[in-house]
């Protein structure tokens, strides 16, 4: 015989607590509501900055730290705008994005794949950024592409250079707006052969990671196409130092050029080695002994200092262009800062543009939509000229730099000039490309 | 046989650098009893001294020239160094020609005070704890002393130039009977590993041939005797981590113009020197010295891409290598004395 009454009282209590039990999964998710990670309530959104801010691309991170600060001012209406008023498509009024204001929250990458994914995790899980975005490192890149695609959360990359990022390990949840390793060769290749003929013999010196290995495959490909022999590719730590183990055996080798497939420190200090060894004053095979450096940046040509003079090399952009969108980009950054930008930062602040405009354009925060929005999205205006961010692989089509250590800098920031502007066709190639094989961009993961 | 020449150049090379840290490590443990993961960082410190003198040369004023412009349109700003203002050109000219030598005058009196407040301030506390405890501190220590380097001068190499008349190459192969260029080696660093030799047989000297000398190897033989015999054999030991500090300093100097100087570069030297200090013997000056240059070349030949066919990633672990071979076989190192680390 059971006791038990039922009273107003106990109904309301128990329906309470069942009520809250049931309601509890759907609190936790925050954003289940809209079906997507981490939808913005209330008036503001949240971005994620996820770049070097210790380590050896430190001095990098800085610069792409600089420019996203500059891309949201100019997002939420502040300064003069930059390249929003050149950008092509106008969506982007100062008023944040969808009406919502930005705020931004930063980690550091280390240029660590474990320490990068941990920061991305912790702005994801615990900051509610909606968008990740930054990097100095293809390891990096496509570590943290990885985690953005389990956690359904946009990737916007930033400096990322190895084939891979957009090829083998491609996903449907990032986008890449630099070019890659087969770019720099497939623009570097003509000029060399117009500077130093098809009659060449070439030796590699590779950093032994996933952009090296690209970047090497790739010059070694063009070169070889217009008549280079390949001598010889070695290897090198990506935390050697001093390279002249590496650089001795060049001098006997019978090649007469030099091909560092090294970035950052590493080139700074194979280039300094090379030079110290007298490679450039050598003359070999009847012919002066040349090196190339398949990827620049002015922050490393900086840190090379006269060494760098009369290499050749290829870069994203350059401060020195004077198309519209570059000069109003160097106009805001170099107002505020009191230098002109590195390629990583305006590579950063492109894409954070790139990332507001789509969500404005798709109407929605959610993945799938954000991403339907840039697949295929033709644009001018970015400093690169007419650009096409590509369906099948999310990789950015455009011009491509190739530039040469400048002999009489007239500044301490003139260290770069643009030789050649390739043209995008020259450079694009197709998605099953052999060299970009192997990857699924898979479907567009929303989370929650 | 060129290439094997110029494989044994470069590793007296980098042995120079490792034997020169070394040193001083094992100057320390000897004396001390002390083993200090600061010491890469002491190199650091050493290096940006050279950065630092350079960076001050290069102190200038501005003034506005109309007739060019900077990257913004605006008139252009012409710096003027201070030195050439007061110098004139020539003079100015040289002196940040020859910075980097010059850099030791500085780093010298710089190191000797890192040094004995280093060792009065930290160091003396650690003296009776164990190893793990004085591992732990100074390699806190180092973290400290980089970051702060780092705070100040970036993550970015730094390029140091040597003097211009150390710029090229010594066609060393023409006196040994090889053909013109075949054995052709960077001045610059054959300055270095005779700078080397000289600091070196300077040290030994030091200790082997002065009073100041016969007590410190007195009180690394027996510190309670030599205490016992009236003689401050603290304030001896001061001094020698302060002399051992300088030495890894001044190697930092003049390695500047080798490999630009970054703020983490002592963390690998460091590795490196302490599997040194092992394969050499802890202790023994001249196992560091010998072991030093030893591995240096060692490492040098694992680098070669004919060693590296047959074993890939040789490279990379070889100096590991051998100090296991060293530990397994001969515990006291190739030098030590018996009895040391074979307990």
């Amino acid at each position: 015989m059971s006791n038990s009454i039922l009273t107003r009282r106990s109904v309301l209590q128990t329906g309470a607590v069942a009520g809250a039990g049931l309601a509890l999964p759907t609190i936790l998710t925050a954003g289940s509501h809209s079906g997507y990670t981490n939808a913005p309530t209330g008036g503001t959104v949240t971005l994620g900055f996820n770049v070097p801010q210790t380590g050896a691309y430190a001095d990098e991170g800085a610069d792409e730290l600089r420019a996203y600060e500059l891309a949201v001012e100019h997002l939420n209406g502040g300064g003069d705008g930059g390249m929003m008023n050149t950008f092509s498509s106008n969506t982007l009024e100062g008023n944040g994005i969808l009406g919502k204001k930005i705020q931004y929250v930063t980690g550091d990458t280390q240029t660590k794949s474990d320490a990068a994914r941990a920061s991305a995790k912790s702005m994801i899980e615990k900051d509610g950024a909606v968008m990740i975005t930054g990097g100095s490192s293809s390891g990096v890149a496509i570590a943290v592409q990885g985690l953005c695609q389990e956690a359904g959360i946009i990737f916007m990359a930033g400096l990322t250079h190895s084939n891979d990022t957009t090829g083998k390990d491609k996903k449907a949840n990032g986008f890449r707006h630099f070019f890659n390793g087969y770019m720099s060769a497939a623009a570097l290749a003509p000029v060399l052969e117009a500077r130093y003929g098809k009659d060449r013999n070439a030796y590699h010196l590779t950093a032994d990671y996933t952009w090296g290995w690209t970047q090497e495959e790739s010059i070694a490909a063009a070169t070889e196409a217009m008549g280079w022999k390949t001598v010889n590719k070695v290897r090198t730590p990506l935390k050697a130092t001093d390279f002249s183990s590496y650089i001795a055996p060049v001098l006997n080798s019978g090649a007469d050029v030099l091909v560092l497939n090294h970035y950052g420190g590493n080139m700074v200090n194979s280039l300094t080695n090379a030079v110290q060894f007298g490679l450039r004053d050598k003359i070999v095979n009847n012919k002066n002994f040349e090196i190339v450096v398949p990827l620049y940046s002015r922050l490393m040509a900086k840190g090379a200092g006269a060494n760098v003079k009369g290499i050749f090399g290829s870069t994203n952009w350059h401060w020195s262009l004077q198309d519209e969108g570059s000069k109003a980009f160097v106009k805001s950054f170099g107002t505020k800062y009191g230098f002109p930008p590195s390629q990583a930062a305006h590579t950063v602040y492109c894409q954070t543009l790139l990332y507001a405009d789509a969500c404005n354009r798709a109407g929605t925060f959610n993945p799938c939509g954000v991403g339907e929005a840039l697949e295929g999205f033709e644009f001018d205006g970015l400093g690169n000229g007419k650009t096409l961010y590509r369906a099948e692989d999310h990789q950015c089509f455009k011009d491509v730099l190739v530039v040469k250590g400048k002999e009489n800098p007239t500044s301490e920031f003139d260290l770069l000039e643009i030789v050649e502007v390739t043209p995008a066709a020259q450079v694009s190639y197709a998605p099953d490309h052999p060299m970009f094989a192997g990857g699924d961009l898979g479907a567009c993961n929303p989370g929650a | 046989m060129d290439a094997i020449i110029l494989q044994i150049l470069n590793g007296l090379d980098k042995g120079s650098a490792y034997a020169l840290i070394a040193l001083g490590l094992t100057l320390i443990f000897g004396t001390l009893g002390v083993v200090n993961f600061a010491h890469g960082a002491l190199f650091v410190i050493g290096a940006f001294c050279a950065v630092t003198l350079n960076r001050i040369f290069s102190i200038s004023f501005e003034t506005i020239d109309p007739t060019k412009t900077d990257f913004l349109g605006n008139p252009a700003t012409i710096k003027t160094t201070y030195l050439e203002h007061w110098f004139g050109p020539d003079p100015a000219a040289w002196m940040t020609d020859w910075s980097v030598p010059l850099a030791i005058l500085l780093a010298v009196p710089v190191m000797l005070l890192v040094g004995v407040i280093m060792e009065r301030g930290l160091i003396k506390h650690f003296y009776k704890r164990p190893h793990a405890d004085q591992i732990l501190v100074t390699f806190g220590l180092a973290i400290v002393l980089q970051e702060v380097i780092k705070f100040f001068y970036g993550a970015n190499p730094i390029q140091m130039a040597p003097p211009e008349v150390f710029i090229g190459t010594m066609d060393l192969g023409v006196w040994l009977g090889f053909e013109a260029n075949a054995i052709a080696y960077p001045y610059w660093r054959l300055v270095y590993f005779l700078f080397s030799a000289v600091v070196i047989g300077a040290v030994f000297a030091f200790l082997q041939f002065t009073t100041f000398g016969m007590v410190v190897r007195a009180g690394m033989a027996d510190r309670e005797t030599v205490g016992l015999l009236g003689i401050d054999i603290d304030k001896r030991f001061t001094i020698t981590f302060a002399i051992a500090a300088t030495v890894a300093g001044i190697a930092g100097v003049m390695y500047t113009p080798i490999t630009p100087p970054t703020y983490d570069i002592g963390v690998e030297l460091l590795v490196l020197s302490f599997v040194v200090v092992v394969v050499g013997g802890m202790g023994s000056l001249p196992g560091a010295v010998l072991a030093g240059f030893l591995l240096g070349i060692v490492e040098s030949f694992a680098s070669m891409n004919e060693v590296k066919n047959i074993l890939p990633g040789i490279d990379q672990i070889i100096v590991y290598l051998m100090a296991i071979v060293v530990i397994l076989v001969r515990p006291r190192g190739l030098m030590g004395r018996k009895g040391v680390m074979e307990d």
